[in-house]
């Protein structure tokens, strides 16, 4: 079989698609039952343009996806089907049954190499060799008959006998263009290196007026087997040919008008089934069960080529017996997983509440009941984590966007950058997924741009020419941390606090590295040309810092001069579920994220000062921070007039301080998170809404804003 | 068969059901098809600065739910919150809404030669989200629309367009 796509191929190299073969499975099987029913919808006589180009579109993709997994057979055949399909379209042929029928013996025929390749190549595969021949001959505009009983259409497809002189109608057929257009069959070869041969098909796609090209399947090794249709002579067209090929590799033969199969092929495709049923298990015994298929499909080649109205469904059978594709997933609306976690969330408050309810109750008498209770908990906390995992989605899906952008920005910077990904099954919400794309990208790119240097200050470091960009995943804890990494030049420290002071940051030579690092995250900070010769990691810093902690996430930042630096990006694994801090105001109940609680002490009111304004400052080791009150703020009713709040809690937000004064630390749990604005509006100083225990509603508090608040 | 000829019926007289419910000595009725629920009601969770009328949120079923008391917002004399305090779940465009009443009475079908316009009159209520008045036997109700009022935005359920 011809590799004319392994180039596809390559790509593979360097990186691992294995993971991605279910998903193109998948795909393809959808696509080829689309194709299928799109096929039998088709109205040949008024067939219209969506109709086709959607038929196209799905061989168009089957194809891609093959070509790109190293599926040749599949490839060949569906290009074979798309060349078909193309000129279907762009109306240089008028449909007709066996054109149908064709496609959809070949859409079988994928269907079942593809489950052979998804089974590991077991099993016998379906030869495509008379198909590739009967598609090729209906795509070069030739009905695959003697008799012709093509149904009279307004621009019939040019049927055999007028080939020299087609119907004016097939206005953009190349064919009519010289007026003695001539069906040739080329065979180039035998030779090195096939690409060569290729490039004879470039000139016919650049060359206008020149003539059509099709694939027709070679009949021996290391040859080409074209069927051309031109009105070019056979000098001119050796001597087009002769940029690629030696004039002694081209064999140039006419396809006499009327018989469309030279007898050649029709050996050549009987062979080439011999030779597939040879090299199956069975091969020898005709009458083994993977035999009578292959041989039905080989006899019905000849009757096929005759007599399109009387072709057999003989390659068909041979379908019915190979294996289904497997279809191991389903594809289901996002709607409907989040009503499932949803559900789960309530059926999990329901037996929190059950659970309290009963807590009161004598084990003896109730023992049944509180086995009952016991078994309903286990059994909800793991309804809630499977639901939980049906969002998550592996990290692959990210990291396969970042070879092409690296290798584009690589190129463009003359640099030299190789790309590692590990934990690409780390498993992130999907939600989670669409929203750190953009920050990774963006620090993926600023490795490349700042950090990895030219190849010859690498080579002069004495470091490897290829600089390495890693990008990992793993799961800690309840997080996730995705680290960018790369071996370039790294930040220097005394340039950055330099670049500080001349901004007017308070910064000292004593801070440690992980702060002097956090100053790049600075608004301001970021611009190109204050870091230029530091590494200019700066840019748009601050968004991304931003970004990662609207996903209640954080970033640290490692880096040592010379050797490189580490971008470690942490996340919750899902924006559903939020780690919280319940406090308690008056009778009403909060929620901070634990994320950005830093400490909580009992207050000491010496420690507090009024400033102008009334507004009050808490000094917590030697550092004076604003003190929010969120009775205050949210004008808590107060019933007891006598008790007042007593304990603050300090949350860090775009690296500011702030103390929060409440009356009581209620505990920390996860919290279902909600949102507050699909039924109401946004409310200040509030992120979103979850349910407690007991079923009644509890505000998150948004401290970003709380901080923002405190300090303008 | 009846279900049929009743449906058929109402579509060709433009016949239409509604909800009827008290709040104090009135009688108001809603388009039933609005209606998603009607529940008792339970304290929901305060919003600070949130106008009286919006008593807060609470969970329906996993879903963040604000409370309107309409009592609040129509100026009547009492308000309590007792066992017979009830809450009907508005659906609107996409958007759900609890709004508290005093009771709810029946559902009432409406003919169109039933309704007539209603006067204009200073009242609560803004006028255009009154689309007429019901006359039922010696009852009379006032129909409301009750999707144009709780997106009006002196309601301050939605955000205000800067």
């Amino acid at each position: 079989m011809a590799d004319t796509y392994n180039e596809g191929a390559g790509a593979g190299a360097d990186f691992d698609l294995s993971q991605f073969y279910q998903i193109f499975f998948e795909e393809a099987g959808e696509n080829l039952d689309q194709m299928e029913q799109m096929l039998l919808d088709l109205d040949l006589s008024a067939a219209n343009d969506e109709e086709l180009n959607g038929i196209f579109r799905c061989a168009h993709s089957i194809k891609g996806g093959a070509a790109t997994f190293g599926f040749s057979d599949v490839a060949e055949l569906t290009h074979q089907m798309e060349s078909l399909l193309d000129r279907l379209r762009r109306h240089e042929l008028q449909p007709v049954p066996a054109m149908v029928d064709v496609l959809l013996d070949s859409a079988d025929a994928s269907r079942s190499l593809l489950a052979r390749h998804q089974s590991g190549g077991q099993g016998e595969a379906v030869s495509t060799a008379d198909l590739v021949r009967r598609i090729a001959e209906l795509a070069a505009g030739q009905a695959p008959t003697l008799s012709a009983p093509v149904p009279p259409a307004p621009a019939p497809a040019p049927a055999p006998a007028p080939v020299a002189e087609p119907a004016p109608a097939a206005a953009p057929a190349p064919a009519s263009a010289g007026g003695a257009a001539r069906a040739l069959q080329i065979q180039i070869g035998p030779m090195e290196r096939m690409e060569q041969a290729d490039a004879i098909k470039e000139l016919f796609r650049d060359i206008a007026g020149l003539g059509t090209i099709e694939d027709l399947p070679a009949t021996v090794p290391q040859t080409r087997l074209y069927a051309v249709q031109t009105s070019s002579t056979d000098d001119d067209l050796l001597d087009l040919f002769a940029f690629h090929v030696a004039k002694e590799q081209v064999q140039i033969r006419s396809m006499e008008g009327a018989a469309p199969v030279e007898p050649e092929p029709a050996d050549a495709t009987v062979q080439a089934v011999s030779d597939m049923a040879g090299g199956a298990p069975y091969g020898f015994f005709p009458g083994a069960p993977g035999a009578p298929a292959e041989q039905q499909a080989a006899t019905a080649a000849q009757p096929v080529a005759n007599a399109a109205g009387a072709r057999s469904a003989a390659p068909r059978t041979g379908d019915a017996k190979s294996a289904q594709m497997e279809s191991t997933t389903i594809r289901v609306d996002v709607k409907k997983v989040d009503q499932l976690i949803n559900l789960v969330g309530e059926l999990v408050i329901t037996q929190a509440m059950l659970a309290q309810n009963s807590q009161g109750l004598d084990p003896a008498a109730y023992q049944q009941l509180l086995a009952g209770l016991a078994d309903l908990d286990r059994n909800t906390r793991d309804l809630q984590e499977s639901v939980m995992s049906i969002r998550m989605i592996p990290m692959s899906i990210v990291f396969s966007r970042f070879p092409r952008m690296l290798r584009d920005v690589a190129n463009k910077l003359g640099k030299k950058v190789d790309l590692v990904t590990l934990g690409e099954a780390t498993e992130l919400d999907k939600g989670l997924v669409e929203k750190i794309t953009d920050p990774l990208t963006h620090l993926v790119r600023n490795s490349v741009d700042h950090g990895i240097e030219a190849p010859e200050d690498r080579i002069a470091a004495g470091k490897p020419e290829h600089g390495t960009i890693t990008l990992s995943a793993s799961h800690q804890g309840g997080s996730i941390v995705i680290e960018v990494r790369d071996d370039g030049k790294g930040m220097s420290r005394e340039k950055i606090l330099r670049k500080a002071r001349e901004r007017g940051m308070d910064v000292s030579d004593a801070m440690p590295d992980s702060e002097v690092w956090q100053l790049i995250f600075a608004p301001g900070f970021s611009t190109a040309d204050v870091v230029t010769d530091v590494s200019g990691r700066g840019v748009g810093m601050d968004v991304v810092k931003r970004n990662i902690a609207a996903l209640n996430g954080s970033v640290e930042i490692d880096s040592a001069e010379g050797y490189g630096m580490r971008v470690a990006v942490r996340l919750p694994l899902t924006l559903a579920i939020m780690d919280g801090m319940s406090v308690g105001v008056g009778n009403e109940v909060y929620i901070l994220p634990l994320s950005s609680v830093v400490e909580s002490f009992q207050v000491n009111p010496d420690d507090v000062s009024t400033v102008a304004q009334g507004s009050q400052l808490v000094k917590v080791r030697d550092e004076y921070m604003p003190v929010i009150s969120l009775e205050r703020v949210f004008q808590v009713p107060r019933q007891d007039q006598d008790k007042s709040s007593t304990i603050m809690v300090v949350v860090e937000s775009d690296g500011s301080r702030i103390a929060l004064l409440v009356d009581e630390l209620l505990g920390q749990h996860q919290v279902v998170v909600k949102n507050l604005e699909s039924n109401y509006r946004k409310v200040a100083n509030v992120s979103g809404a979850t349910i407690l225990g007991d079923g009644t509603v509890a505000l998150i508090l948004d401290t970003s804003s709380l901080v923002r608040r405190a300090r303008h | 068969m009846t279900v049929v000829t009743q449906s058929a019926e109402v579509a060709a007289t433009g016949a239409r059901e509604y909800l009827t419910f008290r709040l104090d000595q009135e009688e108001y009725g809603i388009d039933i098809l609005k209606v998603q629920e009607i529940r008792g009601y339970e304290p929901p969770t305060r919003i600070a600065h949130a106008p009286e009328f919006i008593k807060g949120v609470v969970n329906l079923r996993g879903t963040i739910v604000p409370i309107v008391d309409m009592r609040l917002k129509f100026n009547c004399s009492r308000a309590d919150y007792n066992s017979f305090t009830v809450v009907i779940i508005l659906n609107l465009r996409n958007r759900v809404v609890g709004i508290v009443v005093d009771s709810v009475s029946d559902v009432m079908e409406l003919s169109p030669d039933n309704v007539r316009s209603a006067p204009d009159i200073e009242s609560a209520i803004d006028s255009n989200c009154i689309l007429g008045l019901g006359s039922v036997g010696e009852r009379m109700l006032i129909l409301l629309d009750i999707e144009k009022l709780m997106s009006s935005v002196d309601m301050g359920l939605v955000a205000v367009e800067d």
